[in-house]
């Protein structure tokens, strides 16, 4: 599988990257190769394999529906950068 | 005393021949001293360490210490820390103080032990060199234009040139491993659900997980014994109960099985390493073990599916860091849009940017099928490999690593290069098992590292097995002349 630059930019706009326009090539290039590394898989047949969930066949723990966390979002908020009135700030995103 | 094993110093502390606050001055000096040459710390702990010090003077004075009581360690920065800078090795949180303390953090305090700091580390642990730090490279204490491995490169320059009694690090495809062979100390990853991974930054979840980087075996003995254990804050450790890690260790292995996966000793396999890693085996031999060839036969297709299944699940942990609760944010954001790409792009370096690309490719509508799950199909078809060969043999040994450490530099342009790096170590991670690297020899006057697998939950057997090395050989106990 071969990325070009239109693809770079369409993955990189999928995961909120900005990619400064002079990387682009090189992300596809490097992109590429993984990807090139990645496809060695195909050379194993696994149509018979179920995908593995877990290494240890664990189920995910489930836990009672109670209350055990404290109330701390002034604590949490204090390493935020813009809050007020205990709301994170954005840019506004409705007019 | 900067030479002294965590045992020796522990026993030093309980006989007062000399106290934590000194032995902890002492760490600090050599660090001053050192580490602008080595770059192994990210941040030095100096007001707080020796505060750690005190404390743990006065339980040791009042009888009630344990082991590690008043013992001086380095923290990789991936743990989070409460009111310490935590990094992760980034920009994107460059400015991150945690408001918490990671379950393994946790428990190093209430054992009284004392953080020196917070080790470098390849940003997000995603690197098999440490090149990719926000904060630098850090080099080879054996050759200091060598890098030291990754990504918990910082902890095992840091335990290599003695400037901390051990360290912690994690490993999601060989990051304790691997940098433990190539500086020369002893390290071991535990079971996938061993450690609490909470509060431990997440790279990928389904195979991180928390160990130890020391001197000696018995010392990772020691200090898992303090890490291991369930956490119901963490969905994934393992509600199992943890057996005492120095209660076997001097066992005789006589009978011991040794599996020696022929995939490891094949091409690109530096061939004056392989005498070193044969030479090791045959001590084992001379100890008693009896030595058998065998086949992973999927070994090959461990780095393709890793380098889906661990950019994936980086591409989800990854997403929290928005700019919008924590971390680094960019100035004047136009939208809520620009505001989430420019505070990714400038707070994440490229191999992490790389990362993330690959992960978002492989789980975008239409590639899932072709890459995820035919990634997670492939690791069940390494997994099986291992369970197989687990079944008549006790223990696998390998080459932790194909060659000795190589040069600040030389593979930071090559992502495929650097991947291949990782070739021994991925596999055990896939599979969620216990490995070990323990100091075996030098080629080229760098360090070598013998690999040690384990089956599930077989901790206690692989630091037996390699304290029995240690009881006759002394690899473990050399360091670089520079820093003596």
């Amino acid at each position: 599988m071969s990325l070009d630059s239109d693809d770079v930019k369409r993955i990189a706009h999928l995961a909120r990257l900005a990619i400064d326009e002079q990387d682009i090539s090189t992300y596809a290039t490097n992109l590429s190769n993984i990807l090139g590394l990645v496809e060695q898989m195909s050379a194993v047949d696994t149509d018979q394999v179920s995908p593995m969930a877990h290494p240890l066949d664990e189920v995910q723990r489930l836990r009672t529906d109670a209350v055990t966390e404290q109330n701390q979002r002034e604590h949490y908020q204090s390493i935020a950068p813009q809050v007020e009135e205990g709301h994170y700030l954005v840019p506004r995103v409705i007019e | 005393m900067y030479q002294m094993t965590i045992a020796e110093l522990a026993a030093g502390l309980k006989s007062g021949q000399f106290s934590s606050e000194e032995l902890t001055q002492s760490y600090l000096q050599r660090i001053k001293q050192y580490d602008p040459e080595l770059n192994s710390y990210i941040t030095v702990l100096e007001e707080q360490a020796l505060a750690q010090a005190k404390a743990a003077d006065q339980r040791l004075a009042s009888g009630t210490a344990g082991p590690l009581t008043g013992i001086p360690l380095a923290q990789k920065d991936i743990f989070c820390t409460n009111g310490v800078k935590t990094s992760c090795g980034s920009k994107m949180l460059d400015n991150f103080i945690s408001p918490y303390d990671a379950t393994v953090i946790e428990k190093f305090n209430a054992a009284g032990a004392v953080m020196l700091g917070k080790t470098n580390m390849d940003e997000f642990a995603m690197g098999s060199s440490n090149e990719t730090s926000f904060y630098g490279a850090v080099k080879n204490p054996w050759n200091t234009k060598a890098v030291p491995g990754g990504s918990s490169g910082g902890s095992a320059a840091a335990v290599a040139a003695r400037l901390a009694a051990a360290a912690t690090g994690t490993d999601t495809g060989g990051s304790i491993r691997q940098p433990a062979a190539l500086c020369g100390i002893t390290g071991i990853k535990p079971t996938y659900g061993r450690v609490s991974r909470y509060g431990m930054i997440a790279f990928a979840s389904s195979l991180d997980q928390a160990g130890t980087m020391t001197q000696t075996a018995e010392d990772s003995a020691l200090m898992l014994q303090v890490m291991a254990g369930f956490d119901e804050r963490d969905s994934t450790c393992l509600d199992k109960a943890v057996p005492d890690y120095t209660a076997n260790l001097n066992d005789d292995i006589k009978g011991l099985k040794i599996g020696l996966p022929k995939e490891y000793f094949a091409e690109g396999l530096d061939s004056d390493l392989a005498k070193v890693v044969e030479a090791a085996i045959d001590e084992y031999k001379k100890l008693g073990a009896e030595v058998v060839e065998i086949s992973l036969p999927n070994s090959a297709l461990s780095v393709p599916a890793y380098y889906v299944v661990a950019p994936a699940e980086c591409s989800s942990n990854l997403s929290r860091f928005d700019g919008v609760r924590f971390g680094h944010r960019c100035d004047d954001p136009q939208d809520l849009e620009d505001l989430y790409k420019r505070s990714r792009g400038e707070g994440f370096g490229s191999e992490v940017k790389r990362r993330i690309m690959i992960g978002t490719y492989a789980l975008s509508a239409g590639y899932y099928d072709a890459y995820y799950l035919k990634a997670q199909k492939v690791r069940q078809l390494i997994s099986d490999d291992f369970k197989q060969a687990f079944k008549d043999v006790d223990v696998i040994m390998a080459p932790t690593t194909p060659t000795v450490a190589f040069n600040i530099g030389e593979k930071a342009d090559d992502p495929i290069t650097m991947y291949l790096s990782d070739i021994n170590t991925i596999a055990v991670n896939l599979a969620g098992l216990p490995g070990m690297s323990i100091p075996a020899g030098f080629s080229k006057e760098m360090p070598v590292g013998l690999q040690i697998i384990g089956n599930y939950f077989d901790e206690a057997r692989l630091l037996n097995v390699a304290h029995q090395y240690q009881t006759v050989t002394d690899w473990h106990r050399r360091m670089p002349e520079q820093f003596a």
